[in-house]
């Protein structure tokens, strides 16, 4: 058979677009279970970390289970609420920060996990979402019940420069946010900054950043800010009430 | 060919164990360069970006070996393409659903495994050519040289920037200038123009050992 023909070359070529379509698609149909749960569990891991629960996940003969066991029993309540500060209709755990943050922020949905630690006390935790430098980086920040002192933070990205802004995610990072206070003492929402060249020692607005990874570190201030900003009224409110 | 080819024959034995040195693809042939310079600030990812480059390029060889008397020629850089990228994206499904931490750990770099001029340089030079066997061990030859200087560059990146070998730390804690010692890990290290100039130093020491590998002028 003639393979240089213009007929042959057509043929093969669509031929082979076809079995590769058909064969990528089966592939994500058969992987998406798995997939999806992959995710969930990442999320629920991750929202478990930031108020310091689940820490043995890496230890755990089945690591799925422990994070379902550990979360239906920690994070009892998860509810929306909108940049009022109002209760809303939703589940908080399917809420897609991505989609939210492009919505005005008075449409935005935004979710809110409560948890029940051992002792009895409640914290909030929030989820928060920005950029860093080569994509999206997100995290969770949990609140004690005054809705002004951090009890935890947890961070992710995409794919952030690994050893640089990739660290976001290391404990080192997330470690010294614990204790740092959002508001100040005039009841202004200052937030967190994450300071280039090392936080003030005392200062309990500022953490230190990464060297070397500036532009994640200044994402990590700027996500932090702006989502607080949008749960600003939730927390006053809530503060008032308890 | 009269007499069958024993499988591990001295000429296939050496498409498995050239690329390892005197054909090495990064030091000798440089190809691959921007995966090795990306991939290599710590060990574990490289060591991942390895294996999944290997598996992508001994089956990506199978392939086109298989298929090589059938392939129309003026699109035959095209269907590598498509076979490759195939194979690349099956690999990060899989990853994705089976090994997620892992999968997480390498984020974009799976994709990046397409743009991999090692594997493209392979199909095009050997896979077209011969038959699946020998194809299959090339690609693993050549994925394994390849990998061999991921590590060797990774360890010397991931000991001397993070202080660690494979995420465990081997540096003391106590050393360190911050806990009052007198040790500093190097920042550069983990940036990419550190990679390339300890790919250079790799190239050089192993061409001072192997002198025939030396342009003459």
């Amino acid at each position: 058979m003639d393979t240089n023909s213009n007929k042959y070359t057509f043929i093969y070529a669509a031929l082979m677009v076809i079995i590769a379509a058909a064969i990528l698609s089966s592939a994500a149909i058969v992987l998406k279970k798995p997939q999806q749960k992959n995710v969930e569990i990442e999320k629920k891991q991750n929202i478990l970390t930031s108020v310091k629960k689940g820490l043995e996940a890496n230890e755990a003969d089945d690591k799925t289970a422990y994070i379902e066991s550990e979360y239906s029993k920690y994070i009892t309540t998860s509810y929306v609420v909108n940049s009022k500060g109002d209760k809303i209709d939703g589940d908080a755990f399917t809420v897609d920060l991505n989609k939210e943050q492009a919505k005005a922020v008075e449409e935005r949905k935004l979710p809110v996990f409560e948890c029940k630690d051992d002792d009895g006390s409640v914290k909030y935790v929030l989820p928060i979402r920005g950029k860093g430098l080569w994509g999206p980086i997100w995290g969770y920040i949990a609140l004690e019940n005054d809705m002004n002192t951090i009890f935890g933070a947890n961070f992710d990205h995409k794919g952030e420069t690994p050893g640089l802004g990739a660290e976001i995610n290391q404990t080192w990072f997330s470690d010294p946010f614990a204790g740092k206070k959002i508001f100040n003492k005039q009841g202004v929402l200052v937030s967190i900054k994450v300071t280039k060249g090392g936080a003030a020692p005392g200062d309990i607005h500022a953490v230190d950043a990464i060297s070397g990874g500036t532009i994640t570190s200044d994402g990590v201030t700027a996500m932090i800010s702006d989502c607080l900003a949008t749960y600003e009224n939730f927390l006053k409110n809530k503060n008032n009430e308890l | 060919m009269s007499e069958k080819e024993p499988l591990f024959s001295p000429k296939n034995r050496k498409l498995i164990f050239n690329p390892l040195s005197k054909d090495n693809p990064i030091t000798v042939q440089v190809l691959g360069i921007c995966s090795a310079l990306a991939v290599t600030v710590k060990m574990k990812p490289a060591f991942v970006m390895a294996l999944s480059v290997m598996v992508v390029l001994a089956s990506a060889n199978v392939i086109v070996s298989l298929l090589r008397n059938t392939i129309p020629n003026r699109i035959r850089i095209i269907v590598q393409l498509v076979i490759i990228a195939l194979l690349v994206i099956l690999v990060d499904q899989v990853l994705k659903a089976y090994v997620y931490d892992v999968s997480k750990q390498l984020s974009v770099f799976v994709g990046l495994i397409i743009t991999n001029c090692i594997i493209m340089g392979r199909l095009e030079a050997f896979a077209l050519g011969n038959k699946p066997w020998p194809s299959f061990l090339d690609g693993i030859g050549n994925a394994a040289g390849y990998g061999l200087i991921l590590m060797i560059v990774a360890f010397f990146r991931e000991l001397f920037g993070s202080g660690s070998i494979f995420g465990f730390q081997i540096i003391p804690d106590v050393w360190y200038i911050k806990n009052g010692g007198f040790y500093e890990n190097n920042g550069l290290m983990v940036l990419s123009p550190m990679a390339l100039i300890t790919v250079g130093i790799i190239i050089w020491v192993h061409r001072s050992k192997n002198r025939d590998l030396i342009e003459k002028k």
